[in-house]
């Protein structure tokens, strides 16, 4: 087959106008968030690059931690079970001797005695929950939050294990029945299934903060720790802070004020 | 046919396998097949012809009455919901659980957000006919309302105990 110059510079001319209309295709239909654009965060949602928390001793007096205790266990129907065998806890009081065993000494201040330390979830920077999880069901989330995930979690307590915190809480049976008061816009959870504090993911997607925070008259803070300008930074700013249990390298971002 | 099956039959024939046989005891045999056929076949008889239909989920509610004409639809057309609602909701789960994510726009345009017990329970609030009425006819258990409360409003006015 014989061509001249002519005809195969039209050809060639042809078959450019054609891929170069399939690539305009192919850009079109893969513009990126084309494929996910009906997913979207609410765009009042609160974000962080390092959400932490400081709870500030000062200003804790045994009404506040009862309210928060109670504010956070309604919202997340965390039942009721009076047997610390079984119990589930997502927020509860420690002494200053169990809650901070390191700095524990015979001769401890006046101020801490019979103190109640709220104590929760520390969203670990080095999470160890995580590393162990065999199924992800627990993970670290972009903005710090160590998250849990109940649809995909075992029951294997492989976390429960790691965590030295003792944060996290089993259910050894249907807590339904043991949930006085249900709150109808939260689910709960089932038999079998390992579950701890979300600082409150579902109430920073809607713009509100945790639900604690929100109850503490400003006992607790809570924002970036990533932004020198918030009002945890502030506080680590002035004053002098403790964590618990952080010679153990897991970096808790739940700080106490002393 | 060819020799060699000629043969065979031939040898059969010899042993007496083409005579007619008795069957011993073949009043008691011959009832026991029947009462056998009975048992078995007794689900099949007693059921003829009463084949129940599949059921039709129960589209309103007073919630979705109360919706203006032109909201009454579901985040994506009836047609999809009705064969895709499980995948959707898995996809749900995931954006929500994992990626942070919590509106989703449906085929309208709208905003919702994305929650099992509040969203789509906010408008189908007819769990018993609306999802159990289906499953049930098919046999199957999702294990969403172990954890997901299937009348919240109820639950939460210490109305309904399990």
């Amino acid at each position: 087959m014989d061509i001249n110059r002519r005809e195969f510079l039209k050809r060639v001319g042809a078959s450019a106008l054609v891929g170069l209309l399939g690539g305009w295709e192919a850009v079109e239909i893969l513009a990126p968030g084309q494929v996910e654009a009906s997913y979207l965060q609410k765009p009042n949602a609160l974000t962080a690059k390092r959400w932490a928390m400081v709870v500030d001793m000062s200003k804790m007096d045994q009404q506040t931690v009862e309210n928060c205790i109670a504010a956070c266990h309604h919202i997340h129907n965390v039942p009721d079970i009076n047997d610390p065998r079984r119990e589930i806890k997502w927020i509860w009081l420690e002494e200053f001797e169990n809650a901070f065993p390191g700095q524990y000494q015979e001769h401890v201040a006046r101020r801490f005695e019979g103190k109640p330390f709220l104590v929760l979830c520390n969203h670990c920077d080095n999470p160890p929950c995580v590393r162990v999880c065999p199924t992800k069901a627990t993970w670290k989330r972009e903005d710090g939050i160590v998250m849990m995930d109940q649809h995909r979690c075992i029951g294997c307590r492989y976390c429960m294990a790691a965590c030295p915190f003792g944060s996290r809480s089993f259910n050894w049976m249907d807590p339904r029945p043991f949930i006085k008061k249900g709150y109808p816009e939260y689910p709960t959870r089932e038999k079998g299934v390992v579950e701890k504090c979300n600082f409150c993911t579902e109430r920073l997607a809607k713009g509100l903060m945790p639900a604690c925070v929100e109850i503490s008259k400003g006992a607790l803070m809570f924002s970036d720790l990533a932004e020198p300008e918030s009002g945890v930074r502030e506080v680590l700013r002035e004053h002098y802070t403790i964590r618990r249990k952080s010679h153990l390298g897991t970096n808790p971002q739940v700080y106490y004020v002393v | 046919m060819g020799d060699e099956t000629k043969k065979v039959i031939n040898a059969l024939r010899e042993t007496g396998f083409f005579k007619p046989q008795t069957i011993y005891d073949s009043r008691k045999v011959i009832i026991g097949i029947i009462i056998l056929f009975g048992v078995v076949g007794f689900t099949f008889f007693y059921n003829m012809g009463k084949a129940s239909k599949a059921p039709e989920p129960e589209l309103t509610t007073p919630d979705i009455q109360g919706l203006p004409e032109a909201e009454r639809v579901c985040v994506e057309p009836r047609e999809y919901m009705k064969a895709n609602h499980m995948r959707l909701l898995n996809e749900w789960r995931d954006q929500v659980v994992r990626r942070g994510k919590r509106d989703y726009v449906g085929f309208t345009k709208k905003k919702y957000t994305m929650s099992l017990q509040n969203t789509c329970l906010e408008c189908h609030s007819n769990y018993d006919e609306f999802c159990s009425r289906c499953h049930q006819y098919s046999g199957i258990t999702p294990y969403c309302w172990s954890c997901h409360v299937n009348k919240p409003k109820e639950w939460a006015a210490g109305k309904f105990k399990e």
